[in-house]
This record gives C-alpha cells, sequence and structure tokens, in this order.
C-alpha cells in the first residue's frame, strides 16, 4: 500500500490559515508579553486584524472563484460560494465578539486567574495584581478556525476534527467567567461533557456509515447510498447519528440540555459569540452533510428532522415563558430557533441553501447584540462599584426610561427573534417557511408559526417590562447601566445591521442566492 | 409622473425619525411641526386626489412598482382604486384631528414627542396598507404596523394599558402569523419570478386545488376578522378601547380597523373568489351574530369608551354583510360604510376623549345633564350620536341603506334580523345621550364644565360637516365606489359561473 500525498491547495485555505495562524502566534504572546495591559492590547489587536484580513481574503476568493469553487486536499475540503458565504458570516461574528471581550465594564467578563479557587486568597492577590486572563483572544481565535474549517469539510473523519477544534476552546472559555465563578465552572464542566457525549455519538455514526458505505467523503456517501437497498439499518443508525451529534451542537431538543446552563454560566460576551457562532457553524456542517451525503435518505431521516424541529419548536417557546433569569430565556429562545432552522432542512430544498445562511446571519446578529446588552446592565456591588449582571427579569423593569437607546435597541432584538416585520428575523423566518413550504411541509410551517406567536409573548414581555413598568424604588441605587464605548459600539452596528438586513435584504439576498450551489467534489 | 403614493407613505415616517431626533430646545415645538407634516400630507392627498380619474375608478391609479426584494418576488408597488382612494382619505384626514385632539394631553414635552411620533408611523403604515399592490408589502406592513400600535395603547393611557396592549398584540399576531403562511403558500401558487406577489399578477392565476384555496382563503379571513373585530375574535377591541387614550382608539377603530374590511374586499375575494363563495354563508351569519351581539352588549357597558367599541363590532358586521352578500349595491355600500363609519365613530371617540379631558371618566353614570351646561358640546355629540344610529340625512345612513338593500335579494333573513340593530342603535345611543347630558346635574359633581373649545370644535366640526355632506350628497363617495365593487361581484360572481 502506498500513500500519495495529497497536493494542497494552500490559496483556497488562506483565510482559515490566517486564523489558526493568528491563534498560535496569540499563544506565543501570552508566553512573552508580561504586562496585562500590553498584553490585552496587542492580542485584541492582533485577534480583530487577523479576523478582518481573513474576511478580505474570503471576500477576494468570493470574487476571483471560478467555477462553483475549489476543491483542496483531495477531495476532503471543499471551497465553494455557500463555504464562503458561512465563513464571513463567522468572521463577522467573531469581529463582532472580540469587541466584546475587549470591553473592561466591570473589570471585564473574564476572570484574573482561571485556575484559581473561587473567593479564594489566590484570586483576590491575582485581582490585586491586575492579571487577566488574555488567552481567551487566541482561543476564540482557534474556535473561529474551527468553526470555518467546519464549513468547508467535505470528510466526516475531517469534519470530528473540526469539530473539536472549534469546541475545545469554547469548553475551556465557558469557565473562565469573572463572577458567578461556581456557576460558570458548573457550566463547562456539563457542556465539556455533554459535549464529549455527543462527540462521541458523532464519531461511532461516521463509523457505521463507513461500515455500510467503506467511505467517509461526503460525495462518495452520497453516491453509494443510492447504490445500497434502501433501509439499511446500520447506514441509517450511523446517519441518525451522526446527524443527531450535529443537532447536539444547533442545541434541538432533546439535545439540548447544555444550552441553559452553558448560556447562563458563561461570561456574556462569550454567550454571545457561542450562541450566534456554534449554531451558524453547526447549521452549515448539517448543511453540507445532509444535502451531500444524505440527500438520497431524505425520506428515511424527514421523521427526524420534524420531530426535532417541532419538539424544539415547542418546548423552546413554552419553556422560555417560564424563565426568570434573562440569560435562560435568551437560551430557551435559542432552543426554539433551533427547530425553526431545523424547519427549512423540511424536503432539503434549493431554497434553503439561501434561507439558512441568511436565518443564521439575522439570528446571530441579533443574539450577539441581545447579549451585550445583558451585559451592560449590572447590579451595582456592596461597594459601589459594578457587579455582576442583572439577569433577573424585574432588575429590567423601567430601563427604556434609563437608557432608551439601550432599552430600544434590545427591543428591536427581541422583535428580529419573534420575527416581526421589517426586522432581518422576519426576512429569515419567510426564508426558511417558504424553503419549507416549497418542501411540501406547510404542516410544519404552520406549527412553526404557531410557536412563532408563543414565542412573541415572552419577548414582548421583556419590552413591557422594559418600557410600560415603572423601575421599583431605589433601582437607580441597585442597577448600573454601563457605558463602555466597545460594546456600545456592537450593540449599535448589530442594531443598524438588523434594521437594514430588515427593510433593504435584497442585497445580502442576493448574494447568498449565488452561494446557495454545493460543491460536490469526488471527480 | 410624480410618486404621490410613495411620497404619502415616506412622508409621515420621515417626520416620526424628524420628531424622535428633534434636539430637546425644539420640543416645545413638537406638536406645531407633527400637525404641518400632517397638514402637508393632507395637501398632497388633495393634490393627487383631484388627479384620480373617476371614469376610471375600478383601475389602480398612480401605481409604483420597483423591485424591492426580487428573490422572493416582493416589489414595492403602491395604486389605488376607488376604494383604496377613499381609505387613504380618512387617514388623511383623522390622524391630524387626532393630533389636534391630543393637543393637551401631555404635560411632559418627551412624552409628547413619543405620542406624535408614533402616530405619524401609523399613519405612514397605514397610507401604505391602503395603496399596496403588492401581497407581501401589505403583509409587512400589516405586522409592522403593530409595533407602533403597540406602544400607543402600552405607553398612553389607563391603569390596564399594559395588558389590553398585550392583548391587542397577541391577538394580531396571531392572525397575522396564519396569514403568512398562506403568503408563503402564494408564492408558489402564483406565477413567481421576481414580482410573484403583485396582486393584480395573483389574481385568477392562482394554481390552487379547492382545499387549498379554502385553506388560504380561511388564513386570510381570520387575519382580516380579528382586525375588523368580528365575534368571536373581538374580545381585544373593548379592553384596548377601555385603556387606550380615546384619540388611539379613535384611529383604530376608525382608520387601522377597516384594514380588515378593505383586505377582505381586495386580497379574500380578489385572489380567493371560489373559496370566497363557499364560506359566505358562514360569513354572513357570524356577521349577523356580530351585528346584534355587539348592539347588544353595547346597551349594557357603563364605560361610553366600551361602549362605542361595541357599537363598532356592530357596525363591522353590517360591512363584512355587504361585502359578502356579492351584489354590487351591498359591496359599494359595504366599502362607503367603511369610510361613513370612520367619520362617525371617529368623532364619538374623540368627543369621548373630550369628556373625559374634563372629568377624569368615561362612566355614564359620573354624568348627567350636561346639557344645560355645555350645550355646544351636548349638540355636538347629539349629531355624531345619531349619525351612529344611521340617521337620515347622515351619512353612515345611506351606506348602512346600500348594504340592507343590496343584500336583501340573496340574505334576505340576515338582512331581517341585521335591520333590528338599527332599533338596538337608537336605543345605545339615546340612553347614553339620555343619562349624560339630560336630567339634573348629580349632586356630588360640580356643574361648571367647560364647553367645546375652539380647538375642539376644529377637532369635531370638520367631520360632522363631512358627514352631513356625504348625508345629502352621497353621489360624490358613491362615484369612486362603484366600478372597483362592480368588478369584485363580477370577479367572485364570474367564477360561480364557471364552476
Amino acid at each position: 500500500m502506498n500513500f500519495v500525498t495529497p497536493t494542497i491547495d494552500w490559496a483556497a485555505l488562506t483565510p482559515i490559515i490566517i486564523v489558526l495562524g493568528a491563534a498560535s502566534v496569540g499563544i506565543l504572546i501570552e508566553a512573552f508579553v508580561k504586562s496585562p495591559v500590553t498584553r490585552r492590547t496587542v492580542q485584541l489587536g492582533l485577534a480583530v486584524v487577523s479576523l478582518a484580513a481573513a474576511l478580505g481574503v474570503v471576500i477576494a476568493q468570493w470574487a476571483t472563484l471560478e467555477g462553483a469553487g475549489t476543491v483542496a486536499m483531495a477531495g476532503m475540503l471543499t471551497v465553494d460560494r455557500q463555504a464562503l458565504a458561512w465563513m464571513s458570516i463567522l468572521l463577522v461574528f467573531g469581529i463582532l465578539a472580540m469587541l466584546l471581550f475587549a470591553s473592561r465594564d466591570g473589570g471585564g467578563a473574564f476572570t484574573e486567574l482561571g485556575a484559581s479557587t473561587p473567593g479564594s486568597l489566590e484570586e483576590k492577590l491575582a485581582r490585586r495584581a491586575g492579571l487577566a486572563v488574555t488567552e481567551v483572544y487566541p482561543l476564540a481565535l482557534f474556535a473561529v478556525g474551527g468553526m470555518m474549517l467546519f464549513t468547508c469539510v467535505t470528510d466526516l473523519v475531517f469534519l470530528f476534527v473540526a469539530l473539536e477544534v472549534f469546541s475545545l476552546p469554547l469548553y475551556i472559555m465557558v469557565a473562565l467567567s469573572r463572577r458567578r465563578r461556581y456557576l460558570s465552572h458548573e457550566a463547562a464542566l456539563k457542556y465539556f461533557l455533554l459535549g464529549a457525549f455527543s462527540s462521541a455519538i458523532f464519531i461511532f455514526g461516521v463509523a457505521l456509515v463507513y461500515g455500510a458505505t467503506t467511505v467517509t467523503n461526503l460525495d462518495m456517501i452520497g453516491r453509494g447510498v443510492t447504490m445500497i437497498a434502501d433501509a439499511d439499518p446500520i447506514l441509517l443508525t450511523g446517519a441518525v447519528m451522526v446527524v443527531v451529534g450535529l443537532m447536539f451542537k444547533i442545541g434541538a431538543v432533546p439535545f439540548h440540555s447544555w444550552v441553559p446552563d452553558a448560556y447562563q454560566g458563561a461570561p456574556t460576551p462569550l454567550t454571545a459569540f457561542m450562541g450566534a457562532a456554534t449554531k451558524a457553524a453547526a447549521t452549515a456542517a448539517l448543511v453540507r452533510v445532509m444535502f451531500v451525503a444524505f440527500a438520497p435518505l431524505e425520506w428515511e431521516l424527514s421523521w427526524l428532522i420534524w420531530a426535532v424541529a417541532i419538539a424544539s419548536m415547542l418546548l423552546g417557546t413554552v419553556v422560555a415563558l417560564v424563565q426568570t433569569d434573562i440569560k435562560r430565556m435568551l437560551a430557551y429562545s435559542a432552543v426554539a430557533h433551533a427547530g425553526f432552522i431545523l424547519v427549512a432542512f423540511a424536503g432539503l430544498e434549493g431554497e434553503a441553501l439561501t434561507a439558512l445562511p441568511f436565518y443564521l446571519l439575522a439570528y446571530g446578529l441579533g443574539t450577539i447584540g441581545a447579549f451585550a446588552v445583558v451585559s451592560q446592565v449590572r447590579e451595582r456591588a456592596e461597594d459601589g462599584g459594578v457587579g455582576a449582571e442583572a439577569v433577573r427579569l424585574g432588575q429590567w423593569a423601567g430601563l427604556g426610561k434609563r437608557s432608551p437607546l439601550l432599552a430600544g435597541s434590545m427591543a428591536l432584538f427581541l422583535l428580529s427573534f419573534a420575527g416581526i416585520p421589517l426586522t432581518a428575523g422576519f426576512i429569515g423566518k419567510f426564508e426558511a417557511f417558504s424553503a419549507a413550504v416549497a418542501g411540501g411541509a406547510w404542516v410544519l410551517v404552520l406549527i412553526a408559526v404557531l410557536a412563532s406567536a408563543v414565542a412573541a409573548f415572552f419577548y414582548v414581555r421583556l419590552i413591557v417590562l422594559m418600557f410600560f413598568t415603572d423601575a421599583p424604588e431605589g433601582a437607580e441605587e441597585t442597577i448600573a447601566i454601563e457605558d463602555s464605548a466597545l460594546t456600545r459600539t456592537v450593540i449599535y452596528v448589530t442594531a443598524a445591521a438588523i434594521l437594514i438586513l430588515g427593510i433593504l435584504p435584497a442585497g445580502v439576498l442576493d448574494l447568498f442566492a449565488d452561494a446557495s450551489v454545493l460543491l460536490v467534489n469526488a471527480g | 409622473m410624480f410618486p404621490f403614493l410613495t411620497v404619502l407613505v415616506a412622508l409621515p415616517a420621515i417626520g416620526a425619525a424628524l420628531l424622535w431626533a428633534l434636539p430637546s430646545s425644539a420640543l416645545t415645538r413638537v406638536r406645531e411641526i407633527a400637525l404641518g407634516i400632517t397638514v402637508v400630507e393632507a395637501v398632497l392627498f388633495v393634490i393627487m386626489a383631484l388627479q384620480f380619474d373617476k371614469g376610471d375608478a375600478g383601475a389602480f391609479q398612480f401605481s409604483e412598482t420597483y423591485a424591492w426584494i426580487p428573490q422572493i418576488g416582493a416589489s414595492w408597488a403602491l395604486g389605488v382604486n376607488g376604494i383604496g382612494l377613499l381609505m387613504v382619505a380618512l387617514s388623511v384626514i383623522l390622524v391630524p384631528l387626532a393630533i389636534l385632539a391630543a393637543w393637551r394631553e401631555d404635560k411632559i414635552p418627551a412624552r409628547r414627542r413619543h405620542y406624535l411620533a408614533l402616530i405619524l408611523l401609523s399613519q405612514a403604515f397605514m397610507v401604505g396598507i391602503f395603496a399596496a399592490r403588492d401581497v407581501f408589502l401589505f403583509y409587512v406592513l400589516f405586522e409592522a404596523m403593530l409595533i407602533p400600535m403597540y406602544f400607543l395603547i402600552g405607553s398612553f393611557g389607563g391603569a390596564q394599558r399594559r395588558y389590553a396592549a398585550v392583548k391587542f398584540l397577541l391577538y394580531s399576531l396571531v392572525g397575522g402569523l396564519i396569514m403568512l403562511v398562506a403568503v408563503v403558500a402564494l408564492y408558489f401558487a402564483g406565477p413567481g419570478g421576481e414580482q410573484a406577489f403583485l396582486t393584480e399578477g395573483l389574481t385568477g392565476t392562482l394554481d390552487l386545488t379547492t382545499t387549498q384555496e379554502r385553506l388560504m382563503f380561511v388564513a386570510f379571513f381570520l387575519a382580516f376578522a380579528i382586525k375588523a373585530p368580528m365575534v368571536p375574535v373581538h374580545t381585544w377591541l373593548p379592553t384596548v378601547a377601555e385603556e387606550a387614550r380615546a384619540g388611539t382608539t379613535a384611529l383604530l377603530v376608525a382608520v387601522l380597523d377597516k384594514i380588515g374590511t378593505f383586505g377582505m374586499i381586495t386580497l379574500c375575494l380578489a385572489l380567493f373568489p371560489e373559496a370566497a363563495q363557499w364560506a359566505a354563508p358562514a360569513i354572513i351569519v357570524l356577521a349577523v351574530i356580530s351585528v346584534i351581539y355587539g348592539a347588544l352588549l353595547a346597551i349594557g357597558q357603563k364605560d361610553m369608551l366600551r361602549l362605542v367599541a361595541f357599537t363598532s363590532v356592530s357596525h363591522f358586521g353590517i360591512m363584512v354583510l355587504g361585502i359578502f352578500a356579492f351584489q354590487a349595491t351591498s359591496v359599494e355600500g359595504a366599502a362607503l360604510y367603511m369610510f361613513n363609519h370612520g367619520l362617525s365613530t371617529g368623532a364619538l371617540f374623540l368627543l369621548v376623549g373630550f369628556l373625559i379631558s374634563r372629568t377624569g371618566t368615561a362612566d355614564v353614570d359620573a354624568y348627567g345633564g350636561l346639557q344645560r351646561i355645555v350645550p355646544v358640546f351636548a349638540g355636538t355629540f347629539l349629531v355624531v350620536g345619531l349619525s351612529a344610529l344611521s340617521l337620515p340625512g347622515l351619512s353612515p345612513f345611506v351606506s348602512e341603506i346600500m348594504v340592507l338593500v343590496g343584500a336583501y335579494p340573496v340574505a334576505s333573513v340576515a338582512v331581517i334580523i341585521s335591520a333590528i340593530s338599527v332599533v338596538l342603535a337608537a336605543l345605545y345611543i339615546l340612553l347614553t345621550y339620555k343619562k349624560v347630558f339630560t336630567g339634573g346635574v348629580p349632586a356630588d359633581k360640580p356643574a361648571t364644565t367647560r364647553d367645546l373649545s375652539l380647538r375642539e370644535k376644529l377637532v369635531a366640526w370638520p367631520l360632522v360637516g363631512l358627514m352631513l355632506l356625504l348625508g345629502f350628497v352621497p353621489g360624490i363617495a358613491i362615484d369612486y365606489l362603484r366600478e372597483p365593487s362592480a368588478d369584485v361581484v363580477a370577479h367572485v360572481t364570474l367564477e360561480e359561473a364557471d364552476a
């Protein structure tokens, strides 16, 4: 047996190499730059510049792409327009998230010393010494790089590698909250255990699919599946397990149990990033797996899509109704949105390839914006300084009077989640539902629509609190509104983007329509 | 040609943005600015209406079509036929009057700015909805409209206003979202392409099975029935009327709810004629129930705002009856009633609002003998009240008679039952008038209340004048309605002949 070294098309991989390379450089910076303040500045600069550079390269690749795209690494990677669209979405999320990470309000969102015991002397000393965990920037870069890889990998084993590349940094970062550290640790542990569990399911599914088809390349699986007698139990079980592994990352019911805890416990800027980017990357991978490898199994897998979509929408909305913690409420809303995303997969229509990038872009911008707002509303600590985030719903009462722009932006994000017209969320939902109706799944769309109506109730409840309820006595003393320039920038940029994408979406839809071709690579 | 309709939509929207962007030093002039914008809007509308070709009132005029989101077949397509023109007229007339009526409502300038900006924003949406020639555009505005209304109800009004706002929003949203499914389905049933949602492209070309057509009809109809409050989905209206500010409710009932009946004529009948035929008997039954039930409940109301709300449920029932009788005269009457009801109910709500601004209550029992103290107010109220009970000489009479007479040949039983509501209307209006304005003044009430001020006369009397004018010379309005109504009826009944 002799191995042929695959020729690698380095040019096609440039954006990913830039991001992962910058992440590696960032690790070295950790070792060599002593002062925490300088380190933070350098890391932030490196992260933003590398992400922006990668975005520039992606745009250049988009402009110069010939034909359907490029196959790289012996068919393991495909850089087509669909992948470029997802990569640019992830890079935009990455840049916005880096700005949130860098915000210094209340001493920043991340702990001074991850290894210290909460409440210990060590922690106090670290705080006094002004230490800072600036590893979050390279870690986040690794995550973004892994996610970018996730969107263009066309081989199940390589897909698993990419999955781990972006998951591991997230597990670490979830544990790095500055405040409510035990909660953060618990969240990280849960996220890690369930994530490991889902990885195991995924890789077992890959093994079964390999057993049934003797290949791991998505396109070859797709061709192999058509040749195998239908309802091969090994192939079907494998396919279901692979899809379930991805559904874990999307956060769909019944694979959602990590979502509320991880969202609640993680440092809020990270929740913003994770909520937006993980979902987008996992959806991108699910698109490729479903459309390329398992398209012939559409009928056999449709019950799974339907059941999980309906369960996610119903459970997400109903449980969100009774939440009193704003981060948990948004987490359950994320679960419901996982259901809406899966609705677009019904029937595997080509429309979904335009609808899903748009939906995830709209949803991700809203998520980043909403969690950025959450990070601005703080409890006042006993010493008069700024404390932890005020996440109890009641603490948001009267925010509209105190800070109309902040509350107005939050209302806009919530309306976009609810899918009210003239926001990006509406166009996203419309596109997703169109894809499903094109696939004949109008019953599913009807359920989705009813779930949207219920969901609107809890989004509106927060708007009522912010605008129509008077703040309780003494709220001025107990609640502090932060005004961090970086975070505010992110909030206003995302709010403007939500409005523009809602009112004049034609340009972006055009781009994503161009992206609605998946390159099938095994020639 | 000058893009009249786009400007009519854009002007109030820009005005709203302008008000919000106003520096605090200019806040004292915020009312004048808002009123000025609506007056300019009205002038522009008059210039446009004068160019409207009455001889061709059935066709869309001042049409504008621009690509908006070609990927999903949505266009920015505006245009009005005679019915649309009258509806736009209604909003153009009532919004400045509502602003004038709210002149002294808010003491804090910032709140006043907020209120007026929201009113302007809703005007932009209202004009857009009545002028939309694209189903997607219609839907988007129909839903987006909820946002300013939600804040108008929830931020300004009585103690339970938040509850009322949420109730309003949820009712409308459920209807709207179910309609969304049908809107999505329309794309696939229609011609498709970059202008897939143009109404004229969809009319008569839909490729649907009978079941599909009926389901889509029901989805659209449900959304419209919630807007034009029909029993049993009317319950949000009394709550909102009671809690929201009277000026808000005036706009809501007089103009906004007409979107429901307007949508029934321009979308339900035009797009799904066979399903409309199929559903007509059931809808007529519901309409008659609304007519009687609304009137009966109105008699029992102590709160004048709730009372007017229930009378509207009754009157909307008559409009729906006229529409689904599919007779040229009855549809014409229903369309005319939409306009007249706007004048009459708008005036009634605003007058009750004036009364509340004097004493702080809408409770009938709190008043008595006002006739002697405020004779002008009492007289105006009486005329407006009489218009609501369809007294001959006032415009609602003409439209009500047209509906009843027009619908009689096909729905005689329904018409006879509905005619009872005229008697009931006399009861609820005259009893209220008697309690509030005649008799003795309650002992615990001060006998000094201001009569109508000049500003209030400026609000109420133009509406009264219009009602008198259209009561004696209804032809000037009917000219605009004859052709579009005849077209709709021909469209629906022709389809039946084919089947």
